[in-house]
């Protein structure tokens, strides 16, 4: 896969307050592919239409966000799951 | 900060810009004014939401460059070429326009002076605008966690913020700022030249023994170079933030 095109999940912070309701960018993912955490801030971004979120370790699509004309659908490919701390320490 | 975490909503703000600043022919710095903004820390965003006549909305993130400081935000951008809000925001927008934005966002690639040093900034291109923010903050509140700052450029035309990091680094003792010029360098250059590489890396950012909190922003194939690099230095791959904004012009 092209090593270039993407930008990482900081430019889907926005995006992710709107799917979450809160700061996101910190937060786990885990990959059902490949087992690996990863802060969401790091996970590969595709953007087009929509936005594709891809494990940056073995790049499986985690999730697919795509806007349409009432809101946007959020498919939840290969994100097993997401962390959310309710009270954050320094990392 | 607790408070940046906390939820709360994300609303569009109306912003006005207040002053437009050159810095390159394809970077320039935007202060908004922002009625409404609830302060920020370094190294976060805001969305921009640009509205077509016929209701199609596009909207990307930028990094804000300067610390928080009341209702202003700052930016600084630089033109994709075929993009979709870089041109408008480089080539149309005037001092007095208003467009939509929404922030701050982003707790992931953060650093503010609380969290201690050394602190290594690396930045390709316009990817030293959340750099500055946070060099900018380490200045402003006295703090002195030592900083080595990085950037590698295509010349010395294309640097951004060279004479007030040049004033910055003149300054304070524990502030160092190095350029690489990766395709022409003016005679009597006194930086680096060519592009960052292991190298680069070894002979100037701190060493890995004493664990520096780096942060790396730049084009994709430069951060994952930078960063795969750092590892192979030693470098924790935790006490490693990175930003990606896309494939380099």
């Amino acid at each position: 896969m092209d090593n270039e095109r993407h930008v990482d999940g900081n430019a889907l912070a926005g995006v992710f307050h709107e799917v979450f309701g809160r700061e996101m960018t910190r937060e786990c993912g885990c990959c059902s592919q490949c087992g690996a955490a990863s802060q969401l801030g790091a996970v590969w971004v595709y953007r087009a239409a929509g936005d594709v979120l891809r494990c940056p370790s073995c790049e499986s699509v985690l999730m697919v966000i795509v806007p349409d004309a009432s809101g946007m659908r959020v498919s939840f490919e290969s994100m097993r799951w997401v962390h959310i701390r309710l009270s954050h320490s320094r990392d | 900060m607790a408070g940046a975490a906390l939820p709360r909503r994300l609303n569009w703000l109306i912003a006005k810009a207040a002053d437009i600043a050159e810095e390159t022919d394809r970077v320039r710095t935007v202060v908004l004014d922002c009625p409404g903004w609830t302060g920020h820390l370094p190294g976060q965003h805001i969305d921009i939401r640009l509205t077509a006549e016929d209701g199609y909305q596009a909207q990307r993130s930028y990094s804000i460059s300067a610390p928080d400081d009341g209702e202003q935000v700052v930016i600084t951008v630089e033109l994709v070429d075929g993009g979709e809000i870089s041109p408008f925001l480089i080539e149309d927008l005037r001092v007095g326009d208003q467009i939509e934005i929404r922030g701050p966002i982003g707790g992931y690639f953060v650093w503010e002076p609380s969290r201690g040093g050394p602190l290594q900034l690396i930045g390709g291109g316009s990817g030293v605008a959340p750099l500055m923010a946070m060099l900018r903050a380490r200045v402003r509140t006295g703090s002195d966690v030592p900083v080595r700052y990085l950037s590698s450029a295509r010349s010395f035309d294309d640097l951004i913020y060279r004479e007030e990091l040049e004033s910055i680094s003149s300054g304070a003792e524990d502030v160092e700022v190095l350029h690489t010029l990766t395709r022409s360098q003016p005679p009597n250059w006194r930086g680096l030249a060519g592009r960052v590489d292991r190298v680069v890396l070894a002979r100037n950012v701190w060493p890995a023994f004493t664990r520096p909190l780096c942060y790396v922003c730049g084009p994709t194939g430069f951060v994952e170079t930078v960063a795969t690099t750092l590892v192979a230095l030693g470098h924790q791959p935790r006490r490693i933030k990175t930003e990606r904004f896309g494939p380099s012009n």
